[in-house]
């Protein structure tokens, strides 16, 4: 009997064995998100998919927690420790819980990323920001000025006075504008990311600039109120809305013309470019560490600062050619 | 009495004309009369529940849920909307009016029944509300292009040179006016919020006066909501965030006493309307926005001390001989 049991652990290790053989012809990436059903992560994992196409010897393993708790997460993690997966990417829900399954899972040789939404720097090896404040900053004064080539007034509509993001941007923004002749920036007004203030904002902006040519609105809530203030005020062709907006709130305002473009990133170029970047990082084709290159295949190359991430490129345009495409997405 | 608050709502108007004439000197726009009635068309959410919160703040309560009761109410439409885009408009109304009055009954029963104070009661349904929203919509938004175009279209159709939005609430002071001068049930807010022991003497259920103070506040709120959702043409969880605020500022700058007792309709309205015009004035005028709140507060702050020493009236001394002996 005992030497039965032997025999059986030995076949069993034997199969386990040649399991991990035939696994090793493919690079299985784990891309785990917030939550499963979510249209921008299964856009993302669409993404990978295609990285996966364009790689070949890529399995890519879509998986999450069914709500959006770390919890969840760390189950998921867990399970693709056992699986032994070559590499996990992961959009954390906190940046901290998750970092001690995360660690376990490098100990493992496991290569670990986070994009999108990080994790704290002990729990990944390199992170994939969508964008850099720089890339954004450039980016919402150049819609603006794509639609005005022979310059024009444009005003900026914020969050609150104290968003930090929206300053920092909007900072970037400055230092870039002598890159735009003719584009003079008249004013900055905050819609405290209220739906009702933006409006009015915009209502004022338009009253105390009657040759107001565009709104920049480098916040989702903002940028809806501008467009339907501009299309109850008769100025749609007159005033352009632009700035920073999800394609499923801002669908309307393409539609109706107050609104000609506007930009956030792409949910697909991120995951095809997480997934190359695990793929690299995983089949030693590139390290992660301060300062270094990570090709990215359509996307170029990512560079990595000194907390080890890195911005993916400048933010998505969104204009009437795309807008059907995404706005089920997310 | 009557002439203290007569000359109250003077002193407001007169503080509104003075407001507008200094706008006019920095932006000559304002006072044009098309902007004016942008303003008021504007200021017509908070008037609707301005009056509603003075009914309550009479029968000295006070309704912090009107806001989030008005984004639940506002989230049911939209997404109503979004799923039978053939409803008529009548039934949403309908339907936004009964959704605010159960609303309002919950926190009528629980003040009324439970006894809970009311600013606990609706500090908690305040938060409910908004929970429920989250609930309903996992969060996420009705656009404005998931609605049907009859839905938004609604509140800004002109009738007569304004917009519907501003003819309701001009339908809503008229109905509260007559209602708070001319019925027993408008009488009866006053009669509790001034004297609630004289009130039961004189066979008012105290109780019940405030539970349908709650009720008409919640209808209001609820058809404050549908028009909010569909004037601004998107629905979330955080819309009109804070706006209860506004509401109890705008009835304390009408002059309605937080003590219950005090205040009128033409009050509550002047008060939203001043809160409005400064909401409206502040972008065009070219004040730093980092002044604009504190000049919204300063506002608010100059009413209440004016209020407090208007309603500081002196007692009448009935027993002369005693008030020597103290």
């Amino acid at each position: 009997m005992k030497k039965l049991t032997g025999l059986m652990t030995t076949v069993a290790m034997a199969t386990g064995l040649f399991a991990n053989a035939a696994a090793a012809e493919d690079v299985r990436i784990a891309l785990v998100v917030k939550a499963l059903g979510i249209g921008f992560f299964e856009a993302a994992a669409k993404g990978a998919e295609e990285a996966a196409a364009e790689l070949g010897d890529v399995e890519i393993i879509y998986t999450g927690p069914t709500d959006t708790t770390a919890e969840g997460q760390i189950e998921v993690i867990n399970s693709l420790i056992a699986q032994n997966v070559d590499a996990i990417a992961v959009s954390a829900n906190d940046t901290d819980a998750l970092v001690p399954t995360l660690k376990k899972a490098m100990q493992r040789g496991i290569t670990v990323i986070s994009w999108d939404s990080g994790v704290a720097e002990d729990g990944r090896q390199a992170h994939l920001n969508p964008s850099s404040n720089a890339l954004i900053g450039n980016m919402i004064v150049k819609l603006a000025a794509d639609h005005l080539p022979d310059g024009g007034d444009v005003a900026v509509l914020s969050a609150t006075t104290t968003s930090t993001n929206q300053n920092i941007w909007i900072e970037e923004m400055t230092k870039v504008l002598p890159n735009y002749p003719g584009i003079n920036v008249v004013g900055t007004v905050y819609g405290d990311d209220l739906a009702d203030k933006s409006y009015r904002e915009a209502q004022g902006l338009m009253q105390s600039y009657p040759d107001l040519d565009a709104i920049i609105a480098p916040t989702s809530v903002g940028i809806v109120a501008a467009a339907q203030a501009v299309a109850d005020a008769g100025k749609i062709g007159q005033v352009n809305v632009t700035g920073l907006g999800l394609p499923s709130e801002m669908a309307g305002a393409i539609e109706s013309g107050a609104s000609k473009s506007f930009a956030i990133w792409n949910p697909i170029d991120l995951g095809y470019s997480a997934a190359m970047i695990a793929y690299n990082l995983a089949t030693d084709k590139a390290t992660a560490e301060p300062g270094a290159t990570i090709p990215m295949g359509r996307m170029g190359d990512l560079t990595l600062d000194e907390t080890n991430s890195g911005a993916m490129a400048d933010p998505f345009v969104y204009d009437s050619s795309n807008i059907e495409q995404f706005k089920s997405i997310f | 009495m009557n002439a203290l608050l007569k000359s109250r709502e003077s002193i407001l108007v007169g503080a509104i004309l003075a407001l507008l004439v200094l706008i006019a000197t920095r932006f000559a726009g304002f006072v044009a009369p098309a902007n004016l009635a942008a303003v008021f068309n504007d200021t017509s959410p908070l008037i609707i529940l301005a009056l509603g919160q003075m009914v309550v703040i009479l029968t000295r309560c006070i309704d912090l849920s009107v806001a989030a009761n008005l984004a639940l109410t506002g989230m049911v439409c939209a997404m109503l909307n979004v799923a039978y885009p053939d409803l008529p408009i009548i039934v949403i109304l309908m339907l936004a009016l009964a959704l605010g009055a159960i609303m309002g009954t919950v926190n009528g029963l629980l003040v009324w029944k439970l006894d809970i104070p009311p600013i606990v009661v609706t500090l908690g349904t305040m938060t409910i509300y908004r929970g429920i929203i989250f609930l309903i919509s996992d969060g996420k938004w009705v656009n404005a292009h998931e609605m049907s175009p009859a839905f938004t279209a609604f509140p800004r159709a002109a009738l007569l040179g304004l917009p519907v939005l501003s003819w309701v609430a001009i339908a809503v002071i008229i109905v509260m006016a007559v209602v708070m001068a001319r019925t027993t049930l408008g009488r009866s807010f006053y009669a509790v919020g001034g004297n609630p022991h004289a009130a039961v003497y004189t066979g008012i259920n105290v109780g019940k006066a405030q539970f349908r103070a709650f009720v008409i506040s919640g209808t209001l709120a609820g058809l404050a909501g549908y028009l909010w959702v569909a004037r601004y043409a998107v629905a979330y969880v955080d819309i009109a965030g804070g706006f209860e605020l506004d509401v109890v500022a705008a009835c304390v700058i009408g002059g309605i006493s937080i003590a219950g007792g005090i205040g009128t309709v033409g009050g509550a309205v002047l008060g939203a309307l001043f809160l409005g015009v400064i909401k409206n004035a502040l972008p065009v005028v070219d004040i730093s926005p980092f002044w604009q709140l504190a000049i919204s507060g300063a506002a608010i702050i100059i009413a209440v001390v004016f209020n407090a020493r208007a309603d500081h009236s002196k007692g009448r001394v009935i027993l002369k001989s005693a008030e020597h002996a103290q």
